[in-house]
């Protein structure tokens, strides 16, 4: 396949409009902003879903929903919230966006492959909602773990399952693109140990994805034979088995866990050094850490199955392959904390939220030590201890750190500052309503109730009104964000090039960049973070 | 071409989950009484002569084209398309031969969906093949200097031809 890094001007479609938004783009940059927006469209639809999760849990009984409908809704929150907002934002928004400016070219490798690899998106999104309204949603919740697929409406699980299978192929296109545009198309001289560390992120996310997606791909397709063809693959009534279910799922859906959180490290590192004023600290080991965790996170994935009648000698080796994983974590997190330490700090919005994911990732990341001890995860395995350690790592993690990303690029991708007072009340809300909402989640998942059920024993009903009003001020923490993005790109004060005084090569053109990314010469990076070694101008 | 290998890496990983679901029913499940994990093995083995020889003869058409020899070229490519068709055939015949359908039991399902996804496969390699033939026609955009397609058509074409293989030893003889 030929590498387009010249790319005619003429090739991309209404030029200059914001019509091309809406086209087959092959500018990097277009396509970038189509999964950003794209994706946070279908976050307020997760999210609504999320508050309709959180009004019926405000009652112990089921009041508010009917059961299947309950079950419909933490099937499609959970579905979209992974697979068209933190996936596609946090690899296909900033990867595109990014990647061609860090390794110098002036566009992804394959422009024609990822237009396909957007547009596989909204339809795939389309269908999975329009399936509420055709004979009811899938009601096996994301995982879709067999017999329980078998038995929830046909219809929607087969569109849950067409989707998936869209956004999964999607997600390989973009990862293959990725690899190659970061191997393949770095500026002659750049080596790879000078490359902004989101391109290791991203490099390893994408080794994650063409490894792991086709997996989860096959198995579906398996499913779908039991559920058109009357297979019995994962069907025990008839001979079939659906512990390998379980295993094939998890051998993707371990891998995701970092498909959507390695992405989110590397922007982090990216941000923190711009902010303190200081070079990115250890970043041999941080390279060497997302590597380590490239490879941990393909040999941990039976640590989901702990009650599904593992053998003790596979207990054994998941709970160390797991636990050897909070190593090159650690190691991250204490990079980042040096990178902190000392640091001359602008604690604007964008750094607010990250820092705020450092602290929940450290919380997060805990729990997840604690969940890969089998005797501890015996007793929370499917209880809301699990909701609560999930959450803090997708949300608290990975979702801080888009919106961080968002106030940290937004100047670049269009021009204008974003309004501080707004993104800091927009910061004070999130952060307050999320430990609202998740903190007293691991209380009751200690204290023994379960996940995916729509009413709950009475003893349980404060600490859910807590999490419900945290859940409230989270739906509210939309409002400023929202009203700062479309004030600030008509009204905000004018950015220029580079407001943040950053060093990395996306803010070397202008703002917003032109087509080609730069219209002389991509310029020469050897030092992206060399904060004090290196003259920055404004 | 590096694009390329990356995407038959994750194809080889959506078989080689398939052939851990494979391996984990066979070591665990008791197939129902009158199921056998054991086949007629003389179609197969005819079939599995035909690709090892397709893949000999892609390789010869590569190397006419290298050569200068167009004609040579499109001949051989000719003889891949006829040897991936006689497999497709061959197959379909084993299929009306066997003795049990796609719903039989656990391992008639994996046997039919493992074979019929990789005859998939066989079946998008014969039509590149043919595409390929018709690039490279006197004038057409496959030539001596410019044979990109040509290539990742006969790196597809091994790929499939060495999952046919493993498929072989894992499904007919173990
Ligand atoms: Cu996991």
């Amino acid at each position: 396949m030929e590498s387009t890094s010249e790319l005619p001007v003429s090739l991309i479609p209404n030029h200059g409009s914001w019509l091309r938004y809406l086209s087959f783009s092959l500018d990097h940059k277009v396509v970038g902003i189509q999964y950003l927006v794209t994706g946070f469209l279908f976050y307020l639809v997760g999210g609504v879903l999320a508050g309709m999760i959180r009004t019926e849990l405000a009652t112990p009984i089921s009041d508010y929903l009917s059961r299947e409908v309950y079950n419909e809704v933490l099937t499609m929150h959970g579905t979209i919230m992974i697979f068209l907002w933190i996936v596609p934002v946090v690899n296909g928004a900033f990867g595109n966006y990014l990647i061609p400016f860090y390794v110098g070219a002036r566009d992804m490798a394959f422009p024609r492959l990822n237009a396909v690899a957007f547009w596989m998106i909204p339809p795939a999104g389309l269908l999975l909602i329009a399936s509420f309204f055709i004979g009811g949603a899938s009601q096996s919740g994301w995982t879709a773990y067999p017999p329980l697929s078998l038995r929830t409406p046909a219809l929607g699980q087969l569109i849950w399952i067409f989707s998936v299978l869209l956004l999964g192929g999607s997600s390989i296109l973009g990862g293959i693109n990725f690899i190659v545009t970061i191997l393949k198309l770095r500026r002659p001289g750049l080596k790879m140990m000078q490359l902004p560390m989101y391109c290791w992120a991203m490099l390893g996310t994408s080794i994650l994805v063409v490894l792991s997606t086709p997996v989860l791909a096959g198995t579906l397709v398996m499913l779908a034979f039991d559920i058109v063809a009357h297979t019995g693959f994962f069907n025990p009534a008839i001979g079939g088995n659906a512990v390998v279910y379980q295993h094939l799922f998890w051998f993707y859906s371990h891998p995701a866990v970092y498909i959507m959180v390695l992405p989110a490290f590397g922007l982090v590192s990216e941000i923190l050094p711009v902010h303190s004023r200081k070079p990115l600290f250890g970043y041999t080991t941080m390279v060497y850490s997302i590597l380590a965790i490239v490879f941990l996170g393909l040999i941990v994935w039976a640590h989901h199955m702990f009650t599904s009648g593992t053998p003790p000698w596979m207990r054994l080796f998941f709970t160390i392959a797991t636990s050897f994983i909070a190593v090159p974590t650690g190691i991250k997190f204490f990079n980042w904390l040096a990178t902190l330490w000392g640091g001359k700090i602008a604690l604007n919005s964008a750094m607010l939220f990250a820092c705020a994911f450092i602290v929940n990732f450290v919380l997060g990341g805990i729990t997840g030590v604690a969940l890969a001890q089998v005797p501890f995860d015996i007793h929370v395995h499917d209880t809301y201890f699990v909701v609560a350690h999930f959450h803090y790592i997708v949300y608290g993690g990975t979702v801080f750190i888009i919106f961080s990303s968002i106030y940290h690029w937004y100047p670049k991708i269009t021009g204008r500052m974003l309004n501080e007072p707004l993104g800091m009340l927009h910061f004070v809300l999130t952060f307050v309503g999320f430990n609202l909402c998740f903190g007293p989640q691991h209380w009751l998942g200690m204290n023994g109730m379960p996940r995916r059920v729509s009413e709950y024993d009475p003893q349980f009903t404060l600490m859910n009104q807590i999490s419900s009003v945290g859940a409230l001020l989270m739906a509210l923490s939309t409002l400023p964000f929202l009203i700062n993005v479309f004030h600030s790109a008509w009204r905000g004060r004018v950015a220029g090039n580079n407001p943040w005084r950053a060093l990395t090569p996306e803010w070397l053109t202008s703002s917003p960049p032109p087509v080609e990314n730069w219209n002389g010469p991509a310029p020469h990076v050897e030092h992206p973070y060399g904060y004090g070694l290196v003259e920055t101008t404004p | 071409m590096f694009g390329l290998v990356l995407f038959l890496v994750g194809d080889g990983m959506t078989f080689a989950g398939l052939f851990a679901a494979y391996l984990t029913f066979r070591a665990v499940n008791p197939l129902p009484s009158g199921g056998v994990y054991d086949l007629e093995l003389l179609l197969p083995t005819i079939n599995t002569a035909l690709l090892v020889i397709s893949s000999f003869t892609f390789h010869r058409a590569a190397r006419q084209l290298r050569q200068g020899s167009g004609f040579g070229c499109r001949l051989w490519l000719l003889i891949t398309a006829a040897l991936g068709a006689a497999f497709l055939a061959s197959q379909m015949l084993e299929y009306f031969k066997l003795p049990f359908g796609l719903t039989a039991n656990l391992f008639a399902s994996t046997f039919y969906v493992l074979t019929g996804f990789h005859g998939l496969h066989v079946t998008l390699g014969v039509l590149m093949i043919l595409i390929v033939w018709w690039q490279a026609r006197a004038g057409g955009s496959i030539n001596r200097e410019s044979h990109f397609g040509l290539e990742a058509a006969e790196l597809y074409w091994h790929f499939v031809d060495g999952i046919w293989v493993v498929l072989f030893g894992i499904i007919y003889l173990l």
